[in-house]
C-alpha cells in the first residue's frame, strides 16, 4: 500500500481521535488529575474502579479512550513537526516515529486490557 | 526561515498552540493507559499511581493540560461542521445547530462519566 494510499485511513484516525478526545478527555484530565487528588470529591476505591474497568463494555470504552487519540495525536503531531521546522527530509522518519508510537500504545492497551481478569 | 516563525504574529501562534494540543491530548491517553495497567497490577500499583498524581509535579501538568485539551475541545467543535453534515431530506441542518448539539454532547458525556466514577 502506497503512502497515499492510506491517508484517507490516517485521516479517519485522526478524526475519531479528534473527536473521543474533545468529547471525553476534559472531564477525565478534570477528575483523575485535579479533583481526585486535591481532594475536590471523593475518588472511588480500587475495588469499585477494577470491577468497572473489567467490565467488556468499559474495555471497549477505554481501548476506544486510549486507542484513537494516540492516532490523533500521530497525526497532528507529524505535520506539527514538518511546519515548525519546515522539514523538507526526514519527513518519513517522522512519520514513521509518530504513528510506530502510536501503534506500540495500541498494543500495550490491547493487551493490558485483554489480559486483565475477566 | 527560522524554527520560531510562527511567534511572529497571533494568527501563527493561535494555529501552532491548537496544533500542540496535540501533545496533551496523547500525553494524557499514555497516562490513561498507566492507570489502566495500574488497575490491572492490583491495588497496591494502583495507590502508586495514585500517590504519584497527586504530587506537586502533577498537578501542575494537569492543570496545563487540561487549558490544552480544553483549547483543543472548543477549537474541535467549532470546526466539526465541516465534518460532519447532515441531511434532512434535501435541507442542510445549519452549522449553528451542528456545533450546538455537539457542546450538549460534551456535556452530556462529561455528566455520564462524572456520574458513573463519583456515583458508587
Amino acid at each position: 500500500m502506497t503512502t497515499r494510499g492510506i491517508t484517507p485511513f490516517l485521516w479517519t484516525l485522526f478524526g475519531a481521535g479528534g473527536m473521543v478526545s474533545a468529547l471525553l478527555f476534559p472531564v477525565h484530565i478534570f477528575l483523575v488529575g485535579l479533583a481526585f487528588p486535591l481532594g475536590w470529591v471523593d475518588a472511588p476505591d480500587y475495588d469499585v474502579l477494577y470491577g468497572l474497568a473489567i467490565h467488556p463494555i468499559t474495555r471497549l470504552y477505554l481501548m476506544a479512550l486510549i486507542t484513537f487519540p494516540l492516532f490523533h495525536w500521530a497525526h497532528r503531531f507529524r505535520y506539527t513537526v514538518y511546519d515548525v521546522f519546515q522539514l523538507t527530509s526526514g519527513r518519513k522518519l517522522v512519520a514513521f516515529l509518530c504513528y510506530g508510537a502510536a501503534l506500540v500504545g495500541t498494543t500495550m492497551a490491547g493487551y493490558t486490557l485483554l489480559a486483565m481478569g475477566w | 526561515m527560522s524554527a520560531w516563525w510562527w511567534l511572529e504574529n497571533r494568527a501563527y501562534l493561535k494555529f501552532v498552540i491548537r496544533e500542540l494540543t496535540s501533545v496533551f491530548v496523547g500525553g494524557f491517553a499514555v497516562l490513561l493507559l498507566w492507570q489502566v495497567r495500574a488497575i490491572s497490577a492490583g491495588s497496591e500499583a494502583y495507590a502508586v499511581f495514585v500517590d504519584r498524581l497527586a504530587t506537586p509535579g502533577f498537578i501542575l501538568l494537569s492543570t496545563v493540560a487540561l487549558l490544552f485539551v480544553l483549547y483543543h475541545t472548543i477549537t474541535w467543535l467549532n470546526l466539526v461542521h465541516t465534518i460532519v453534515v447532515i441531511r434532512l431530506g434535501d435541507r442542510r441542518v445549519p452549522d449553528e445547530m451542528i456545533t450546538a448539539a455537539h457542546y450538549v454532547l460534551w456535556v452530556v458525556l462529561s455528566v455520564a462519566v462524572a456520574g458513573i466514577l463519583l456515583l458508587k
